[in-house]
């Protein structure tokens, strides 16, 4: 049963203490929703969760062994949205996406039909031989998130996926993390509170963080 | 206490038997421990640099006989040998300094690695115009592409190329962590330089100081060469913790405005 | 395997889609050795002198102009960090990405080599011998020219910086790549330069993608 736990973690960016102490632990089938004003270390949370950044203090765990000590089998396991979108602008929509599920180990047939799965989740198959420079910005975002279904990985780290999303994709992406969660997956979100995850543990990052109220 | 973050991990793996030099280094990586000693240091090496300078100059350019070549000239080589291997000693320094930062997350070692760069350069600078002084009476004319001149003109571009990339960036820990990679690589380039220009092009005096049977210049010309690279060493060492003392203060002084700005 | 060849293919597509760069890269090289004739003047026998440094001048040159959009623009549209979160290390990744980078300039630069020869009057002898120091040394370029890349992500004035990191750094190929030639037109043996451009491709392959690698890292964080 995976589990991924942190403890004591303190992160610095640009010699800054963004926030110490933190501790957080998630098991399949659970979400993490991270809040907090701007600067509270949102997205430099889930960066060290990614493994991007190495926290300066305290430890990160997958089943209770050190994620430092296999970044490879780390990186194959989890699925990391951040805030920009990878799109390529010569490449066509289903080039995109097929590109990243194969980086992951797919081959080249396993990987075409799940990126159809993948367009359909989103309502952007007949976007499928649209180069990227045609997209709108609302259409990257759904590109990018397809990824999330066009290969599975165990653990789903999400920065404000719902920027520039409509209602119908916001809902589609809560369909899409539930039926994730139910198979097992964990999800971590960083959200300003439009998407709406039953069950989640919420994690005020503005308790960790040394700002003063502004 | 803002200074804090320059403090590395401070939880030892229990099973890694420290040697007692990396309890010296790990010892030296809180900065404000590092300040009392460089408090007590710099005196002493400024000291010992005016000393060492005076002695080595009056020995070097009083003391010690004119080559029967050159006459007087000759005397330039007591500034300009000990600044050529400072030039090269700095770029070894700084890269291990680097290294160190890099592998060990040692915040006093990155600050070690940029301070040391403009001290290097600055020698090399000094070796590269003595030099072309030197030359002038020699040769005929203030550049010579010899192998020497050479090596040390892509020195001092290495040392530029660092200096420029450390102070390249909006944030000075990125900066100093691009270049400590960029000094660990130049580090490995510095022999294959000189080889390859060694390799290209050879005129300038053979090294006479330190050979396999011992040196083959006069005691009284290796002794002023001696002290003033000694001096060049203290003079190094007293720049050099002050320029990270600098440094220190800089992080402080950025933290106080990063707490303005945040809050 | 299939993740590396993946990048590669990839690149490729992408460069061949943008089109077009590589011609560029070629036409740097041209007009950058045709400038020598212009100031130096036409004399055959000055420039047959001159051929061998200007040539491999001025191929540096022109491998370091498309060195810098090497990671930048998958830097800038996150897809760098992305590469660096797959499960392929980041050093096959930025191999990868090295060896699109010598086929879509480094290639190109050696197939223009022989009209650029003849433009500058070299000797006959040295014809192949430029072909060979080019295949031997051009890999290299791109190497070393892939960490100043790397470390340059994120920096103010990134081209020119780039350029002070990197030719300094390209001299020993330079000298031992010209000396290949030169020796190759005299009749002298080359098997030593060859020999030595080869230890530093190999010293390059070893050292590099860790190198650059690490400055990913840093970007990326």
């Amino acid at each position: 049963m995976p589990q991924y736990a942190g403890s004591n973690l303190k992160c610095v960016r640009s010699e800054r203490v963004v926030f110490s102490n933190l501790g957080f632990k998630v098991e399949d089938g659970d979400a993490l929703v991270l809040i907090g004003p701007n600067g509270s270390g949102k997205s430099s949370l889930l960066r060290l969760l990614a493994g991007l950044l190495l926290p300066a203090e305290g430890t990160l765990t997958w089943d209770g062994e050190a994620m430092v000590d296999d970044m490879d089998a780390h990186h194959a396991r989890m699925h990391y949205v951040g805030h920009l979108d990878a799109v390529k602008p010569v490449l066509t929509v289903s080039e995109n996406i097929s590109f990243w599920s194969r980086m992951r180990g797919h081959g080249k047939d396993t990987s075409e039909n799940a990126v159809g799965d993948a367009l359909d989740t989103f309502a952007i198959s007949r976007l499928a031989d649209v180069p990227g420079r045609f997209l709108s910005a609302g259409q990257k975002r759904r590109v990018t998130l397809a990824r999330l279904k066009a290969s599975p990985a165990a653990l789903w780290l999400l920065d404000e996926p719902t920027t520039a999303l409509d209602k119908d994709a916001i809902a589609a992406l809560e369909n899409l993390i539930r039926d994730h969660r139910a198979s097992g997956g964990m999800v971590v979100v960083s959200t300003h509170a439009e998407i709406k995850l039953e069950n989640a543990t919420v994690l005020d990052l503005s308790r960790f963080s040394q700002r003063r109220a502004a | 206490m803002s200074w804090i973050i320059l403090v590395p991990r401070t939880k030892k793996d229990p099973k890694v038997n420290e040697s007692s030099a990396m309890k010296r280094i790990d010892w030296l990586a809180n900065p404000a421990r590092f300040q009392r000693l460089s408090r007590r240091v710099r005196p002493v090496a400024a000291w010992l640099t005016v000393g060492l300078l005076a002695a080595g100059l009056y020995l070097g350019l009083f003391q010690s006989p004119a080559d029967y070549q050159q006459s007087e000239t000759v005397r330039i080589m007591y500034v300009h040998v000990p600044a050529a291997w400072m030039g090269l000693f700095c770029y070894v320094s700084m890269a291990v300094a680097a290294g160190v930062g890099l592998i060990w997350r040692h915040p006093v070692a990155d600050l070690a690695a940029k301070a040391t760069a403009p001290i290097g350069a600055s020698f090399t600078f000094l070796a590269l115009v003595t030099g072309s002084l030197w030359g002038k009476p020699m040769w005929g004319t203030y550049w010579v592409w010899d192998a020497r001149l050479t090596s040390m003109l892509v020195l001092l571009f290495f040392y530029l190329g660092y200096i420029a990339l450390v102070n390249a960036f909006d944030d000075p820990a990125r900066g100093t962590k691009m270049s400590s990679i960029l000094a660990l690589v130049g580090v490995i380039n510095v022999p294959i330089v000189k080889f390859s220009v060694e390799w290209w092009y050879t005129l300038h005096q053979s090294a006479s100081v330190v050979k396999a049977g011992g040196p083959s210049i006069h005691p009284s010309m290796l002794w002023p060469l001696l002290l003033m690279a000694f001096a060049y060493t203290t003079y190094y060492i007293w720049i050099l913790l002050l320029r990270i003392d600098g440094e220190i203060a800089a992080t402080k002084i950025r933290a106080a405005r990063m707490r303005q700005v945040h809050g | 395997m299939n993740s590396f060849l993946n990048i590669i293919q990839r690149d490729l597509h992408l460069a061949l889609r943008q089109g077009l760069d590589s011609l560029m890269v070629v036409m740097f090289f041209v007009i950058a050795v045709v400038l020598f004739p212009f100031g130096i003047g036409p004399e055959p026998g000055i420039l047959a002198r001159i051929a061998p440094g200007v040539i491999w001048v001025a191929a540096l040159l022109a491998s370091m102009l498309s060195l810098e959009r090497l990671f930048q623009t998958d830097y800038e549209d996150g897809s760098l960090e992305l590469l660096s979160l797959s499960p392929l290390p980041l050093e096959l990744t930025v191999l990868a990405k090295v060896i699109t980078h010598w086929l879509t300039t480094g290639v190109p630069l050696i197939i223009a080599a022989p009209l650029l020869a003849v433009l500058m009057n070299l000797d006959t002898d040295g014809f192949a011998m430029l072909l060979v120091a080019l295949i031997l040394g051009t890999p290299s370029l791109s190497l070393i020219g892939a960490v100043g890349a790397a470390l340059i992500l994120g920096a103010r004035r990134g081209g020119v910086l780039l350029s002070l990191l990197i030719l300094p750094l390209f001299i020993p190929v330079l000298i031992f790549g010209v000396s290949a030639v030169d020796a190759a037109i005299l009749g002298f043996p080359v098997k030593g330069q060859l020999l030595i451009l080869g230890a530093f491709l190999i010293g390059a392959v070893a050292v590099c993608p860790f190198a650059a690698a690490a400055a990913v890292r840093e970007a990326v964080k």
